[in-house]
């Protein structure tokens, strides 16, 4: 009885322990980015790694995801004889939730768990620790650029992944399905607001992007300096992360278009 | 070409495809177009009940979208509603005596003000209000009186 006392109390402890040390983390790791405007050739490198290698499985997805919506959404508004709403369906779902969340989803497997897997091999095979040795912070040179170049690309990879998501849709729609040209665009237009719809989707994108970004340099930092323990803070990058998106976007879309 | 002047060309292009991405969904997909013309002047109506209109329906004559809706209120004293529409200042010889009534685009569409021109000589001014007015058709009203109908036969 007292040991599991024992052990539920160490578990809680080893948890909030973890979270303190994540908070300070991202403290000194904001601290770093101020300086890092005068060397943003390490930024540009980064956004290279994270977003440029990232814009082909976004892309991709967001043009069948598009596709799919506009092949699945056809066939219900049919029935109604609302087909010309199809517009409507594809933009509202890809600019409010889907460009966002899948994209962060996408993100996070893709950059996130390559992010950690760099940053704990490099504490594994100590180079973060020579690094301290040559009086060079680790968490300015290394993983405040990386946490930056995040933060900037998941933003436009999420609109990258609506705006090819609606492309996908308009040609599903339009030039297989046959719906009218005119009313396809009008009609979004018409329903699709610049600040209620396209705005919101963007802020949640950069608060993914915090996140996700957030999370997997922490876990490659603190991830136990062994094989084992670089692979389990991977995994644990890409489930995380996932959770926190999925979770913060009801948040957010509760408060964003809750009233 | 040396490798970073590579890395920097692809970052270049990764943000400028972002960047265009967003300005897409600004221009083609959202409102924006419609949220610029703002300016015009305000005519006011009173309908008795305007269903499901909302703030941004469009205001048309003849068809075409003249004006939007730009705000809706509630007269305590008739008990009517208060449909102020922004018009676009182009369309600036609206006859005094027209008539302003809502529709509904298709059987489940939105719902908009549709304008008939009179025949006065003189025109709308800013803060004018429509003398003739038609309310919406409420569908649950029209069954009502359809099966009311069909009682007496």
């Amino acid at each position: 009885m007292l040991d599991a006392l024992q052990r539920l109390g160490l578990a809680s402890l080893n948890t909030l322990e973890r979270l303190g040390r994540g908070h300070l983390f991202l403290l000194n790791v904001l601290r770093g980015i101020p300086s890092l405007f005068l060397r943003f050739g390490l930024v540009v490198h980064q956004i290279y790694s994270v977003g440029v290698l990232s814009l082909l499985i976004v892309g991709v997805a967001g043009l069948f995801v598009g596709m799919v919506l506009a092949l699945q959404g056809y066939n219900t508004l049919v029935d109604f004889g609302a087909e010309e709403s199809l517009g409507v369906v594809v933009a509202l779902t890809l600019v409010r939730e889907l460009g966002p969340v899948v994209a962060s989803l996408l993100f996070a497997g893709r950059a996130g768990s390559a992010l950690t897997a760099e940053i704990g091999l490099m504490k594994a095979t100590e180079q973060l620790s020579a690094m301290e040795m040559m009086a060079v912070d680790p968490l300015h040179r290394v993983i405040a650029p990386r946490f930056l170049a995040g933060f900037i690309a998941l933003p436009l990879l999420a609109a990258l992944f609506s705006a090819v998501g609606v492309l996908g849709g308009y040609f599903v729609g339009v030039g297989l399905l046959g719906v009218d040209e005119g009313a396809f665009w009008s009609q979004m237009q018409d329903s699709v607001d610049l600040y209620d719809d396209v705005l919101n989707g963007v802020i949640k994108s950069i608060v993914f992007g915090f996140v996700v970004t957030w999370i997997a340099v922490f876990e490659g930092y603190d991830a136990t300096p062994t094989s084992e323990g670089v692979g389990r803070a991977t995994t644990r990058t890409v489930v995380h992360s996932s959770l926190a998106v999925l979770g913060l976007d009801f948040v957010l879309t509760a408060l964003m278009f809750g009233d | 070409m040396n490798h970073s002047r590579v890395v920097q060309i692809w970052v270049g292009l990764f943000v400028a495809i972002g960047l265009a991405s967003l300005f897409m969904l600004a221009m083609k997909v959202s409102n924006i177009s419609a949220l610029t013309e703002q300016d015009g002047y305000v005519i006011k109506a009173n309908f008795e009940n305007i269903g499901g209109l909302k703030i941004r329906s469009p205001v048309t004559m003849a068809g075409v979208v003249i004006g939007r809706v730009s705000a809706i209120g509630f007269d305590r004293n008739t008990y009517e509603a208060v449909v102020s529409m922004t018009i676009d200042p182009n369309y600036d010889n609206i006859p005094e005596d027209t008539s302003a009534s809502i529709f509904t685009s298709g059987l489940l569409g939105e719902q908009y003000i549709g304008l008939e021109a009179g025949g006065s000589p003189d025109y709308m001014k800013e803060g004018d209000s429509f003398q003739l007015t038609q309310s919406a058709v409420v569908l649950e009203k029209l069954i009502g009186q359809f099966l009311v109908s069909k009682a007496d036969e």
